[in-house]
């Protein structure tokens, strides 16, 4: 495919391939992404081994609990957290926004999430990815979505879970499903990997890699209700390349503490007496929500295609 | 019975946090056998280690947690070959300009670094380089939020771009500011592991 962002500059070195935008979440893998509102949370969350943080003004459970429309933060409060640290800095935009998303890259954030979290500001179309410099993280619920976002030039794919619950059961779903998905394509011959994408809406070129590599062709880390270590290892185990801990972390009793558990369990997800050392006394966990207790009109997932 | 060494050495591969599969797999398809360190028992009978890309604050972090920093440091600096890239590069160097105020790595090799010298992700790019010793074309070089290296003391400069050095070797340390794990090109790995079985 034809690379339309990147860029040759005078001294034979191109920016912007899609190279240098699915390596960076190569480094990130094996890692914690953390959601943070302030400077003051960024620190924290840096100084407990994360390796990025997502810059937003609320974290989902209260975008869930206060309602109304919500967008991408404020540039001076994107600004401040990415003078706070030396880690990557993500933030949200709208799904199908691609002004906000051109206003991020314009302020030289490291990765964008296009993002169920927010209000999606197009029900048809996701953003084309692929014109831009800085590279995407999009959310997906099963094969099919994950691949359609990769077409569209997604450079990290992750599971969306149901943010905002500190319930792990829709990232759980979401994650299996993705591996079904996957272990569906062995065996099949062309002629049946063109009948499967028509039927999950799969473009046939991605899912042929799928088949090809036996997971995605991009790294897929798991979020939406990831709360304690042991959720962290969970995904781990599941076999997602890291995971993002949005409302988890801060909505929590004792931040930094849970913070530096679950980047721990991130790291040992397969050695359950790790996990049992680093899971002892951190204090109260998030609030948590039943799935069947939220009106099926709020349910995040179910933003984007 | 162990193969013999000049054969097939056994590298560790430090799997705190990062891109430590893809050196795994360059490794193996270079002629080595592997193992992921996570914990000081794992650099027992090592011929040699990488120390990945990644989040080097992470990396730090996780290893002085859990004990790992003071054996690798006495691991690497009685000989053991040691292959960094990138996050791996700054948790090597002696010098870290823009670390977090308490981040102190292994401060085993002599360069002084800047992380994210390159700038930002959106600077994140590509360039060919000649590398000193590495016979056919040019190597790929993928920098991905790059330290720069910003001087260098009692090491050999193998590479360069614009001037700035890119990749520096200090006696059995290999250091990169570049992902050759992120390329098909397996010339570095190669020479890595004959470094390692020598």
């Amino acid at each position: 495919m034809a690379e339309r962002s990147a860029s040759r500059n005078g001294n034979g070195a191109v920016k912007g391939s899609f190279k240098v935008k699915t390596g960076l979440a190569q480094m990130l893998k094996g890692g914690v992404i953390m959601d943070v509102v302030t400077p003051e949370h960024a620190r924290i969350a840096q100084e407990a081994g994360a390796c990025a943080v997502m810059a937003l003004e609320r974290v989902p459970a209260d975008i869930r609990k206060e309602g109304g429309v919500a967008r991408m933060s404020d540039p001076d409060l994107i600004r401040s957290i990415m003078a706070a640290v030396t880690i990557p800095v993500m933030a949200k935009c709208r799904i199908g926004h691609f002004v906000e998303a051109q206003i991020l890259e314009a302020l030289g954030i490291d990765y964008i999430d296009e993002s169920e979290v927010l209000t999606p500001a197009d029900e048809e179309n996701h953003i084309d990815k692929h014109p831009f410099k800085v590279p995407f993280v999009c959310g997906c619920r099963d094969l099919g979505e994950a691949t359609r976002r990769i077409a569209e030039g997604a450079a990290m794919i992750r599971t969306k879970g149901e943010a905002g619950t500190g319930n792990v059961v829709e990232a759980v779903r979401h994650a299996r499903a993705v591996n079904a998905g996957i272990r569906k394509l062995a065996g099949m011959n062309h002629a049946e990997l063109v009948r499967e994408a028509k039927l999950i809406g799969a473009p046939v070129e991605v899912l042929a890699e799928c088949q090809r590599l036996g997971r995605l062709p991009v790294v897929n880390f798991a979020a939406g209700g990831i709360a304690t270590p042991a959720d962290a290892a969970l995904m781990m185990q599941l076999g997602v390349d890291g995971v993002f801990v949005g409302s988890g972390i801060f909505k929590s009793e004792d931040p930094l503490k849970r913070a530096k558990a679950i980047v721990a369990a991130t790291t040992y997800y397969d050695k359950p007496e790790r996990l049992a050392e680093v899971s002892a006394g951190l204090g109260k966990a998030m609030d948590g929500l039943e799935i069947p207790a939220i009106p099926k009109d709020e349910l995040l997932a179910a933003r984007g295609w | 019975m162990r193969p013999a060494r000049a054969r097939r050495p056994l590298i560790g591969v430090l799997a705190m946090q990062g891109a430590f599969a893809e050196h795994v797999r360059a490794l193996e398809k270079s002629g080595a056998r592997t193992r992921l360190v996570r914990a000081p028992e794992d650099l027992e009978g090592l011929d040699g280690i990488v120390l990945p890309g990644g989040e080097s604050t992470t990396m730090t972090m996780l290893m002085e947690r859990t004990g790992l920093l003071k054996p690798l440091r006495r691991a690497i600096s009685h000989g053991l070959a040691t292959l960094a890239t990138c996050a791996g590069m700054i948790v090597l160097a002696r010098d870290v300009v823009d670390g977090m105020a308490d981040q102190h790595g292994l401060g085993l090799l002599d360069i002084g670094v800047r992380r994210n010298g390159y700038g930002r992700q959106v600077d994140s790019f590509e360039a060919a380089l000649d590398i000193t010793g590495l016979g056919g074309k040019s190597f790929p070089g993928v920098f991905i939020r790059a330290p720069l290296v910003e001087s260098t003391g009692s090491v050999e400069v193998i590479a360069r771009h614009n001037g700035d050095a890119v990749a520096v070797r200090q006696g059995r340390i290999v250091a990169l500011c570049f992902h050759p794990e992120l390329t098909g090109d397996l010339r570095l790995h190669r020479e890595f592991v004959k470094l390692a079985a020598s």
